[in-house]
């Protein structure tokens, strides 16, 4: 087939749907978020936006067990919300092929940490691949499910905003492999991890590492380029790319399986070179399994641990910083304005920040597009940890100073993602808080995707849609209120009832997003 | 280094001014063409009028999906003060097609940083070869959407790439919605004759 331009998202969808993909579940998030809907004109594979990471993995776990090949999709911070089952997952093992998308944000581009997934692989003791462009976001994904049948594990695919935000050419079979679904059989020794079962599998695990490890030692994926001077490069993922671009006569080893380490054959590869560079983007991964098996390579300055790479970061990390740019002056200007991200006009966000930030109350939040009602000139929200925090957040405060004029705000979609549980404590506990969820109709931060307050599944069909006011009257909230949020003096009054209520207030300020009849009419 | 003999593009603008489409199109007529293409943009915070940066990198085998500094050759922004931004990634003399448009970034309507002045000229002092256009009025005259602004810069700037004009055509064909696709193809005939 001739060549195709993919991102690297479309490639991992279009890589899973070939290798026969029967379930595909996740959460939005960038930079993964444009994977689920490039497996929407493909009704063979049964799809979903889950309420959050964990539900999804939990999801695809099931199909898993069932024999279903299932990929799992997120950002980096979702797989800490799918933590949980992925450290047991690890033990029971899958049956049909589990695939995990860790999409890191090296550069906080749209994140609220740069935190690096590859510890997560360690951590759960799974094996990790890791792509360096569009090509092998689609071949990895499909050797992802083999390698996760073959030894019934989860794998975890580690990509990065470049890989999946990067159209590069793709060429493909354009055939999808068909595969029977056995269905589910009882095995509880396998599935049901009481401490009799979890301790044999433990045992389990670690010999499937060793053995993963001399998978990785004779995998293609991870070989050797090379080169014409003693000095050695080992690298993984996108940051390969760079170093191809530094280079200029250092032996390469291109690690396509990052962990367990090639450890035998990276060995052989360093015995006789004088100097061997490790090239890997945010933490020393790679850098601390290889000096823990005793293998010499030169530190990186820790300056590199922050943010993404280029190919003048790689040059300084190889020693060539003064080759960077033989002799051209890249032309600078001085104090050139930000130009940050703002809410749209017309959003309904800003209405209701107005309203918190005249009224002066301590707004605890999250994340979501409103969070951008931290920046001038609304400057109104106060704090924001990951998504659901806010909730919590404003208990805590609670229980310090009571007479405070508090509020969380927290989207719809984050609400249902993780805030409803929180919202439980807080009248259980009687932490008398007042919430608003900003109501907008869709997740706008990420794009729009639909959730469980709408009426609308990934593939735009019908669905039942929460009904939040019945559900805080279902929870016992003491004051529950829908209110317009253009309506400033509605909110205001509502605000004015909730401080008098004693116990817990739940407000929905629903006003739909700008872009949401947008979208709606540019898909027609 | 022989690495060199890329054609690196650089197409900035604001969220919401069509860039990446500009992008994509370009890369896809790359690959008609018979290059390989990278294509990198960071979107995600972008539709709310964040500054929009993506890297076109064309040649018979690219690496590295973002642009090293001093290589690009030319450059398509939309905005004014987005040129000046992006001036580190241009080669000495590099080619820009610059949208004669100001758009006031938060920090500016705020009176907390200041808007640079004749960024025309500042560009063409630099010594860079300017062509400068009123993308808006032109389309306005012309009788065609504002929304095709991307598509009348790619023709503008079209000359320069060593891209045949065919694929540029085929490339919209398969890029832009089918109801569009005849007025898009006139836009870009219209920049590339200038
Ligand atoms: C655990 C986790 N998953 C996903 C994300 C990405 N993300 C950030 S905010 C958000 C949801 C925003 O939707 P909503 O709460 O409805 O607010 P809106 O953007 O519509 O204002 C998502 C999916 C994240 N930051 N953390
Ligand atoms: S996308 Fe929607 S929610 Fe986000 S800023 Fe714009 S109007 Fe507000």
């Amino acid at each position: 087939m001739a060549k195709q331009l993919f991102s690297g998202n479309e490639a991992i969808a279009f890589g899973a749907y070939e290798a026969g993909v029967h379930v595909a579940t996740g959460y939005p998030g960038t930079p993964s978020s444009e994977i689920m809907p490039a497996l929407i004109p493909y009704p063979e594979v049964n799809i979903e936006w889950s309420v959050n990471e964990k539900v999804a993995l939990e999801v695809a776990i099931g199909s898993s067990y069932s024999g279903a090949r299932s990929l799992v999709t997120m950002k980096h911070v979702g797989v800490n919300v799918a933590a949980d089952p992925l450290m047991t997952l690890s033990y029971t093992g899958v049956k049909g092929g589990l695939v995990i998308i860790s999409a890191d944000d090296p550069n906080c581009n749209s994140s609220q940490n740069e935190q690096d997934n590859r510890h997560f692989a360690r951590f759960a003791k799974i094996p990790i691949l890791e792509p360096s462009n569009s090509q092998e976001a689609f071949d990895f994904t499909k050797e992802a499910f083999s390698l996760s049948e073959k030894y019934k594990t989860p794998v975890m695919l580690r990509v990065t905003t470049r890989v999946c935000h990067t159209k590069t050419p793709v060429s493909s079979e354009g055939k999808r492999q068909e595969i029977k679904i056995e269905g589910f059989t009882k095995d509880p020794s396998c599935y049901v991890m009481i401490p009799a079962h979890a301790r044999k599998k433990h045992v389990v695990i670690e010999k499937r590492l060793l053995d993963l490890q001399k998978e990785s030692d004779a995998s293609s994926l991870n070989y050797v380029e090379k080169g014409e001077r003693s000095v050695g490069i080992i690298t993984s993922g996108l940051s390969y790319q760079y170093v191809k671009e530094a280079a200029d006569g250092e032996w390469i080893f291109k690690l396509g399986m990052s962990y367990p380490l090639p450890i035998n054959k990276i060995r052989e590869f360093t015995k006789n070179l004088e100097k061997v560079y490790v090239v890997e983007e945010l933490d020393p991964f790679l850098e601390k399994e290889l000096i823990y098996n005793g293998i010499k390579v030169e530190k990186r300055d820790k300056k590199f641990y922050l943010g993404e790479l280029n190919t003048e970061r790689v040059m300084e990390i190889l020693g060539k910083k003064d080759a960077v740019l033989e002799g051209d002056k890249p032309e600078k200007i001085k104090d050139i304005p930000l130009r940050l991200p703002v809410l749209c006009p017309g959003c309904a966000h800003r209405s209701v920040f107005q309203v918190l930030r005249d009224m002066n109350y301590i707004v605890t939040g999250d994340i979501g597009c409103y969070t951008l009602g931290t920046l001038p000139p609304l400057s109104a929200l106060d704090t924001c940890v990951c998504m659901g925090a806010g909730i919590g957040n404003a208990q805590g405060i609670y229980k310090t100073k009571k007479d405070e004029r508090l509020v969380a705000v927290i989207g719809d979609s984050t609400f249902v993602h993780s805030g409803i549980t929180s919202l439980i404590n807080a009248v259980y506990n009687k932490n008398k808080i007042t919430v608003i969820i900003l109501d907008n109709r869709t997740t706008a931060m990420t794009g729009g995707q639909p959730h469980p307050g709408i009426d609308q599944t990934v593939r735009g069909e019908k669905t039942k849609a929460l009904d939040f006011e019945e559900l805080g009257r279902a929870l016992k909230v003491d004051y529950v209120k829908t209110v317009d949020a253009y309506q400033k003096a509605e909110l205001q009054e509502s605000l004015e009832i909730a401080e008098k209520t004693d116990g817990v207030s739940l407000i929905i300020a629903k006003r739909d997003c700008v872009l949401l009849k947008k979208r709606e009419t540019s898909k027609e | 280094m022989t690495k060199n003999e890329n054609t690196d593009i650089v197409i900035c603008g604001v969220g919401g001014q069509g860039v990446i489409l500009a992008s994509k199109v370009l890369a896809t007529a790359a690959l008609l063409q018979g290059f390989d293409v990278k294509a990198s943009e960071v979107h995600g915070m972008a539709q709310r009028g964040g500054s929009v940066l993506s890297q076109v990198r064309i040649g018979k085998e690219i690496f590295s999906p973002t642009i090293p500094l001093c290589k690009a050759s030319t450059c398509l922004s939309f905005e004014e003060l987005e040129a000046l931004r992006y001036l580190p990634y241009l080669k000495e003399k590099a080619m820009i097609v610059v949208n004669n448009k100001r758009i006031d970034p938060l920090l500016v309507e705020l009176k907390q940083a200041k808007y640079p002045e004749n960024v025309i000229d500042l560009l063409k002092e630099k010594g860079f070869n300017v062509s400068s256009i009123n993308g808006e009025e032109t389309l306005k005259e012309k009788g065609f959407p504002l929304k095709a602004l991307n598509i009348l810069l790619l023709g503008v700037a079209s000359k320069t790439i060593p891209i045949a004009e065919e694929f540029f055509l085929t490339a919209i064909e398969k890029s832009v919605p089918l109801k569009t696709v005849e007025i898009n193809k006139e836009v870009f005939m219209l920049g590339r004759s200038f």
